[in-house]
């Protein structure tokens, strides 16, 4: 009976670590950025549009970074979205049983796949292919490791929205052919409507991971942390930048230094709205199930 | 009729002309973009095998870094991520399933339960570089583990174990309710009841996906560039306290040198690096495959 109140504190302690973890997580990050913001307003940090932490006249707006990372992962996005919702589409109103049970997992290996590989394919394959449609692409740029990022989130897309689209039940489908829909107007009027919450919750949860994502632009991307929208030159992500000053030696006491801290903070923070977005939408995915399943 | 319900309209017209003209066709569609996707995944791997299998020989695996690309190696880096693959493994699946059976067996409150669940959910949204500033201030510095392949091994066990928690979770769910019933009816107490009955049953299902959880961390160079891992390891590391390298480190220094001979270790270090993730993978699927198998039987 000892024994097992042991192993029951021992469980409970192992329960509680995760929560632990979270709050490190924060208490590390807030501890250290609180360094930077010591000596960096906010103020100038949120607005400041241009990003200078190793020249003599420094300047920490975060801007550059942020548009660098809003855009590789938008234009993820942008090719990941319409491709995963259409997959999800197909794998869960025309593909056969058979076929799905192979192009699933064969996606769900997408996402397996080790970053710095699609890293690799970025820089070797897509970037030198890109070039040669168009000549002005730089050799560091952000469309590269956009699109290849675009495979990697993939996954997430079409397995939450093809699993929201299969939780639709049977009976609303039917009755949208008893009254003469096509297999297309089933889908357009019935399926993507009701999977709605469903899809908004992977395409949320696609983003947050793009913009987090971090050895693909760190190999693919450049290193240039510049306040730019364009998508054919280098650029630089938060996650790049602080990839760049953990290789670099800068000294641990040093602002230079700490900005890695504030920098994670603010990726950290953004994220966590994201995943929580989606969460919600998540929610209301599956409690609206249990309404129309009763 | 508003300009806004007039384009609506309109994209009805449209698309009633798209579904006339092509008649389910969307089907053909479907197919067509899951094949690219599948075939470019393919064209990857036949790529990286092309460029980087005549480089496989038993030098690759025996040297080390070096300058010169063709005498360069991978011994370090290979035995890192063995050494990663084992401590990996061994911290995040006690601490894993343990945390997964006290939530989903003795968190009664559903307040709570919900809480720790979302908790967990958004440990593993947490990008994996914020996993490495935590490393580098909680296990190299506070803790004064150094470089060393312990501290790597634990930053990535943390990131990995909301992943193990939530596959012990499912698969202890997967056990059938009467068994859990039986045993208490014959008088088992609620741990024998989960340690003889629950566990025993849902193991297959948890090992898996452990499984796919270090395959994640072996994958991974983002948070242990942070913690400091060498672009250099002279040294083939033999204890858990020795300076680290990885694949994924090794094949990100070697892309990030100007010579286009490096990309040809790259490639071969890649194909090292996804057999391994590959057979992982394969092996985790092939083990739960079985396992649903034996529960609906």
């Amino acid at each position: 009976m000892k024994q097992e109140k042991l192993i029951e504190g021992l469980l409970k302690l192992s329960g509680w670590l995760s929560l632990a973890i979270t709050l490190s997580v924060m208490g590390v990050l807030l501890y250290n950025a609180a360094a930077f913001f010591a000596m960096v307003p906010m103020w100038e940090f949120i607005t400041g549009t241009s990003w200078i932490p190793f020249a003599e006249r420094k300047a920490f707006g975060m801007w550059p970074l942020l548009s660098g990372t809003l855009l590789t992962a938008g234009i993820a996005l942008s090719l990941a979205m319409p491709l995963g919702i259409l997959i999800a589409i197909y794998l869960s109103e025309y593909a056969s049983e058979g076929w799905r049970r192979i192009a699933r997992p064969a996606l769900d290996l997408l996402a397996a796949i080790p970053t710095v590989v699609y890293g690799f394919l970025a820089l070797v394959f897509i970037t030198p292919m890109l070039q040669w449609f168009f000549p002005s692409i730089a050799s560091y740029n952000a469309l590269s490791p956009g699109l290849v990022m675009a495979f990697m989130v993939l996954p997430i897309i079409t397995s939450i929205s093809e699993d929201a689209m299969r939780a639709v039940p049977k009976i609303h489908k039917e009755a949208a052919l008893a009254l003469g829909a096509t297999r297309w107007q089933i889908v357009r009027k019935v399926v993507v409507p009701a999977a709605f919450n469903g899809i908004s919750a992977a395409v949320i949860l696609a983003f947050s991971r793009a913009l987090g994502e971090t050895m693909i632009v760190s190999i693919a991307a450049g290193q240039q942390a510049s306040f730019t929208f364009n998508p054919a030159v280098a650029i630089q992500t938060a996650s790049s930048y602080i990839i760049q000053m953990s290789l670099g030696d800068v000294a641990q006491s040093s602002i230079e230094y700490s900005t890695i801290f504030a920098i994670g903070l603010s990726l950290f923070f953004l994220t966590y709205l994201l995943n929580n977005l989606s969460f919600w939408f998540r929610d209301r995915f599956r409690s609206s199930k249990i309404i129309s399943a009763a | 009729m508003t300009p806004i319900t007039n384009i609506f309209t309109l994209i009805e017209q449209l698309e009633n002309w798209v579904e006339r003209q092509r008649k389910g066709s969307f089907a053909v569609y479907g197919l067509i973009f899951t094949l690219l996707v599948v075939a470019s995944v393919l064209t990857l791997f036949l790529y990286v095998s092309f460029a980087g299998y005549p480089r496989l020989d038993r030098e690759f695996f025996t040297g080390y870094a070096s300058r010169v690309p063709e005498q360069a190696g991978i011994l370090p880096a290979f035995l890192g991520t063995l050494w990663v693959l084992f401590l990996v493994a061994v911290i995040s699946f006690p601490l894993g399933v343990a945390a997964g059976i006290h939530l989903e067996k003795y968190v009664q409150n559903d307040r709570l339960s919900r809480f720790l669940e979302v908790n967990i959910m958004n440990l593993a949204g947490i990008p994996s570089v914020v996993y490495g500033l935590l490393g580098l201030q909680f296990f190299v510095r506070s803790m004064g583990l150094g470089e060393s392949i312990l501290a790597a091994s634990l930053t990535l066990s943390l990131m990995v174990l909301p992943l193990v928690i939530i596959s012990t979770r499912e698969a202890l769910r997967m056990v059938p309710q009467m068994h859990i019933e039986a045993a208490y009816a014959m008088g088992a107490s609620k741990w024998q009841t989960i340690w003889l009955q629950a566990l025993p049953q849902a193991l297959p299902g948890i090992v898996s996906g452990t499984l796919l959880a270090v395959s994640r961390a072996i994958g991974e160079a983002a948070p242990l560039l942070v913690i400091g891992a060498l672009a250099f390891v002279p040294f083939a590391p033999i204890s858990i306290f020795d300076y680290f390298t990885v694949l994924p480190v090794q094949i990100f220094f070697w892309l990030s040198k100007p010579q286009n001979s490096f990309l040809v270790n790259a490639s071969a270090a890649i194909l090292v690096l996804l057999s391994i993730t590959l057979f992982l993978n394969l092996l985790a699927v092939g083990i739960r495959e079985r396992w649903h198998k034996r529960l609906k039987s």
